[in-house]
């Protein structure tokens, strides 16, 4: 008979392996970069896993798209080293890589028709005229460009140029595809066409593909795994799912979507005071009475009557969005967003009710105090934990 | 209509400096001296083919040779670092401050007989070279005289062309090499043939280098139109007759010059 902790053992023994099995194409160690003296990349290490859909994110200036040169080889790093599949890369030239890339502008050849664009890397490979007639073809009907073969890729539309730049770049077959904002310079809805394109060739091909972009919304909704970027730092990895619940320091929680962003004090595991309340949370582990910022995401507040018992502030502004208003709403000085289906007035007095799972406590970072609150006309950021009067306890059922 | 009214006085100057000036040339040409149509005129440019033949070989030679030393220099320059590439694009403008007479008759004076450079070759104890009065004197001045029209094209259409597309090149499996010859050179088309015709149509019917460098012996159509026009055999009818002569060969090596080029023109180039 096994005790129920030998199996855990077992299992966890398992779960080990398995991570240790999960194969990384393209590793980045210790990675350092700078222009003109300027780093753009500092000790930057990343494994990427193969047949995976990583995406790049951060600000622009973050160093995503210097990470996604230095693996294409485009730039050399000042020092650290570039392996894929565990084989050092860091001098090789770009046309010896087994990567290939999708440039922010296409970069199509303008000299070159549809055809001659997606056979270019074959042609370049030797390959005979049969075989890269029937791969364009295939990767034409992929990209659904049949018939475009003799087109001249100016007379193109931007989402059709992209298009041809997609089927250029998997006409090489990459084991690594590298994707440099491409989806950038389109409009809204075909963004969103190219987007679910993109995942859906990710998905057919079995490509690992490293998406760079800044749009916060692309990357929850096409990717495996999310690095998110600043400063030439990776502040956090992690599933779309894990990067927006569970944001590890204020630059994450501030641009993964909206976050009312508060400084509190964890006061014991499970409780912790902001706006001069105390919350039930799910957060545990802080030092007791450890500063900590708060995260609570406007669409997990929900407005009630004002009460004692519960957060209120006056309602400042109303906008409507479409499937919800946005309200932001002052709380001694304090300018919340909040998201809702529910209608409020401006100038009327509003309560906050805010669900244990709703709160997310954050350890203190370079970060912290840095966001501020949604008020427009004033840079007043600071809100106090105490002092305020409303000393009673959490309006947390 | 407004980018219309902003055209019309480059209309107004096209008609009296270039579309008149033309007809004129071209009435010259088919009227005899009294004013009467004829085709003698036409018929007798035949007895100078020789003279034809030499300049076009002479100005192709030159411009080839303009090709082969410039585009490599607009190469090396559209590389370098930008505030670089301003002085080297000053370098290569600066001779054509000075005067074009000027600078020709400096070679005549390396060039002779009894010139700098045959004292400088005796001096060294190397025997004369006999250079001035030769096609290839003719030649070496046009290429010197001409080359900036080479690379400034050239240059401008490499510095034109986006960084990525090379590295799109790279990334896809070319080496240099390939890059150059797959990417590079057919992008740079429409400059290279802005060059050639900006190079080879002022080369074939130059007078003055042929005059100062050339002697008598190698005549060229520049320096035979100029005679029917300024000189002892005076004959503009002629003159005119050969000029319509040139004005449609150079056209016929224009075209031919452009089949090369069929999509590259479409990217926009200097044309001439």
């Amino acid at each position: 008979m096994r005790t129920v902790k030998q199996l855990a053992q077992l299992y966890f023994t398992a779960k080990g392996m398995h991570r240790l099995e999960k194969q990384s194409i393209v590793s980045l160690k210790n990675i350092s970069v700078s222009f003109d003296g300027e780093p753009v990349l500092r000790d930057f290490s990343l494994d990427i896993g193969d047949r995976e859909f990583v995406t790049l994110l951060g600000p622009s200036g973050c160093g995503k798209t210097t990470t996604l040169r230095i693996i294409g080889g485009f730039t050399r790093p000042d020092s650290g080293d570039v392996f894929f599949k565990g084989r050092k890369i860091t001098n090789l030239p770009p046309h010896k890589r087994e990567v290939n890339t999708i440039f922010q502008k296409y970069a199509l050849f303008p000299h070159l028709n549809v055809y001659d664009n997606v056979a270019f890397g074959m042609r370049v490979h030797g390959k005979s005229e049969r075989e890269i007639k029937s791969k364009v073809s295939e990767m034409l009907s992929m990209v659904n460009l049949q018939g475009f073969e003799h087109r001249g890729v100016n007379q193109l539309s931007g989402g059709q140029q992209q298009r041809v730049a997609i089927a250029r770049a998997l006409a090489n077959g990459p084991k690594v595809l590298l994707l440099d904002e491409p989806l950038g310079a389109l409009d809204m809805k075909l963004r969103k066409d190219m987007q679910n394109e993109l995942k859906k060739i990710q998905k057919q091909t079995g490509i690992t593909f490293l998406f760079v972009t800044h749009d916060q919304e692309e990357a929850l909704s096409m990717s495996d795994e999310v690095v998110v970027m600043d400063k030439g730092a990776i502040q956090q990895i992690g599933t779309p799912l894990d990067i927006y619940n569970e944001p590890k320091n204020a630059f994450v929680a501030d641009f993964i979507g909206e976050s009312n962003i508060l400084d509190g004090r964890m006061r014991e595991d499970y409780l912790v005071e902001f706006s001069g309340r105390k919350f039930r949370c799910e957060d545990k582990g802080f030092r007791t009475d450890e500063p900590v910022d708060v995260v609570i995401r406007p669409e997990d507040i929900c407005i009630i009557p004002p009460d004692e018992n519960h957060l209120s502030g006056t309602v400042q502004n109303v906008t409507f969005k479409g499937v919800f208003y946005e309200i932001i709403v002052d709380v001694h000085g304090f300018k919340w967003m909040i998201q809702t289906i529910n209608r409020a007035t401006s100038g009327t007095e509003i309560g906050f009710d805010i669900q244990p799972d709703g709160i997310h406590v954050m350890h203190k970072s370079e970060y912290s105090g840095t966001f501020g609150d949604y008020s427009s006309f004033s840079d007043e950021m600071d809100e106090s934990v105490t002092g305020t009067g409303l000393e009673a306890e959490g309006s947390v059922t | 209509m407004k980018s219309k009214s902003a055209a019309f006085p480059y209309l107004v100057w096209m008609a009296i400096f270039i579309i008149v000036p033309t007809a004129l040339v071209a009435i010259f040409a088919f009227t005899d001296r009294s004013g009467n149509f004829t085709l003698r005129n036409i018929e007798s440019v035949g007895q100078y083919s020789n003279v034809f033949l030499r300049s076009i070989w002479l100005g192709a030679v030159a411009t080839l040779i303009c090709l082969i030393l410039g585009y490599p220099l607009a190469y090396i320059i559209s590389r370098a670092h930008a505030r670089r590439q301003n002085v080297l694009i000053m370098l290569v403008m600066l001779p054509m401050w000075m005067n074009f007479l000027l600078r020709t008759y400096a070679w005549m004076t390396l060039l002779e007989d009894s010139g700098l450079i045959n004292h400088a070759l005796n001096f060294l104890g190397l025997p004369s070279v006999h250079m001035i009065n030769t096609p290839g004197a003719v030649v070496l001045g046009m290429v010197y005289n001409y080359i900036p029209y080479m690379i400034l094209p050239i240059y401008s259409v490499l510095t034109k062309i986006d960084p990525s597309v090379i590295e799109a090149a790279e990334d896809l499996g070319a080496d240099g090499k390939t890059v150059f010859l797959r990417v590079t050179l057919p992008m740079s088309m429409p400059g290279i043939i802005s060059g050639v015709t900006m190079v080879f149509v002022p080369a074939v019917s130059t007078f003055i280098i042929s005059k100062m460098l050339g002697g008598g012996s190698n005549l060229l159509i520049g320096d035979l139109i100029d005679m029917q026009f300024l000189g002892s055999a005076y004959n503009p009818n002629l003159g005119s007759a050969i000029s319509l002569v040139l004005m449609v060969l150079i056209l016929i090596c224009m075209g031919i010059m452009n089949e090369f080029d069929e999509n590259g023109a479409s990217e926009g180039g200097l044309m001439v």
